[in-house]
């Protein structure tokens, strides 16, 4: 067993209204960045678990998602894995 | 009635409920989200509040409480549940209603009285009121804005599943009237089967007229005449 660290990227769906980006990208608007196309604000959840392997994390992460960490009437979620620690037995 | 309000670390809203089951006659009990069981109970009701300070998303966290489960075999069974505000939140979460509540478009808590037209008079919690009647409730919330895949929006106009809809003095529903943005100033649904009701405005604050309204009176009426008129389940 080794101990992952993930991160959890939850994304606004592609389409929906992102009333916290909308807001975000008139404000970076009426600060000059007028270049600005589009804003969305989604959230990013840093994790570490212990697995088998770096695939065994991720799709521990996914079922994770699918079950509490994203609501798939809304959201659409992507695993990292971002480094592997030493296992603790090593 | 012996009506179930299920409470959650964070609800804020158990107490207006228990009072308002109460005023119509009711037989009121809470239930704490870490118990199981609902059997006996005619009425489930969820408030409203910020169950588990709505980490994650609103209603996330309290959708996974054991009681949750007994909540689900409820509604299977075809007993009448509210879930008004966090309550409504929850039951979106749960599966129980589809679709999703989302920060409201104006990104700002919005607390005020609002007019709502009721759009179905023959569901379990409305039958006091007269189609298209027009209420003033209070609402609460920084998430009420409901949205949900395209298909999903079709079948509920589809089928009639808007209880309530945010209008105008006139009585229509326009951008104006719509205080977060909801799709089709959407303020409440009802389940396919039409025993399940989730509402963003509280009918429970509008119960007395020392609290400017009693608008929301009907809606506990409604429920509690069910059970006078069929009899303990």
């Amino acid at each position: 067993m080794s101990q992952f660290r993930l991160e959890i990227r939850i994304k606004p769906r592609q389409g929906l209204l992102n009333p916290e980006g909308k807001a975000i990208h008139s404000a970076l608007r009426s600060l000059g960045w007028g270049h600005v196309e589009d804003v969305r604000v989604g959230k990013t959840i840093y994790m570490e678990l212990e697995a088998d392997s770096a695939d065994g994390a991720v799709e521990s992460a996914e079922s994770m998602c699918r079950k509490l960490l994203a609501n798939p009437v809304t959201e659409d979620f992507e695993v990292a894995v971002v480094g592997e620690l030493e296992s603790a037995g090593a | 009635m012996r009506a179930a309000v299920v409470t959650f670390p964070g609800s804020n809203c158990d107490y207006d409920l228990y009072k308002a089951i109460e005023l119509v006659g009711g037989d009121p009990h809470f239930v704490w989200h870490r118990e199981r069981g609902l059997g006996g109970y005619d009425a489930v009701l969820l408030p409203g509040g910020f169950s588990y300070g709505d980490y994650l998303r609103a209603g996330a966290i309290a959708r996974m409480s054991p009681i949750m489960e007994d909540v689900v075999a409820f509604a299977n069974a075809g007993g009448p549940i509210l879930g008004i505000c966090n309550g409504f939140q929850i039951l979106c979460e749960a599966g129980l209603l589809p679709g999703a509540l989302v920060r409201n478009a104006s990104l700002r808590f919005e607390s005020r009285d609002v007019l709502l037209r009721v759009e179905r008079a023959d569901t379990v919690f409305t039958t006091d009121y007269d189609q298209g009647q027009i209420l003033r409730v209070p609402i609460a919330h920084g998430e009420g804005n409901y949205e949900a895949d395209r298909e999903t929006l079709e079948v509920l106009d589809g089928e009639d599943r808007v209880v309530f809809r945010y209008v105008d003095a006139d009585g229509e529903a326009t951008e104006d009237a719509n205080p977060n943005g909801s799709w089709h100033n959407i303020a409440g649904i009802v389940s396919a089967s039409g025993n399940v009701l989730g509402m963003m405005p509280h009918p429970e604050r509008a119960m007395e007229a020392v609290l400017g309204s009693t608008d929301g009176v009907g809606v506990f009426t409604s429920l509690a005449s069910t059970f006078v008129t069929a009899g303990a389940r």
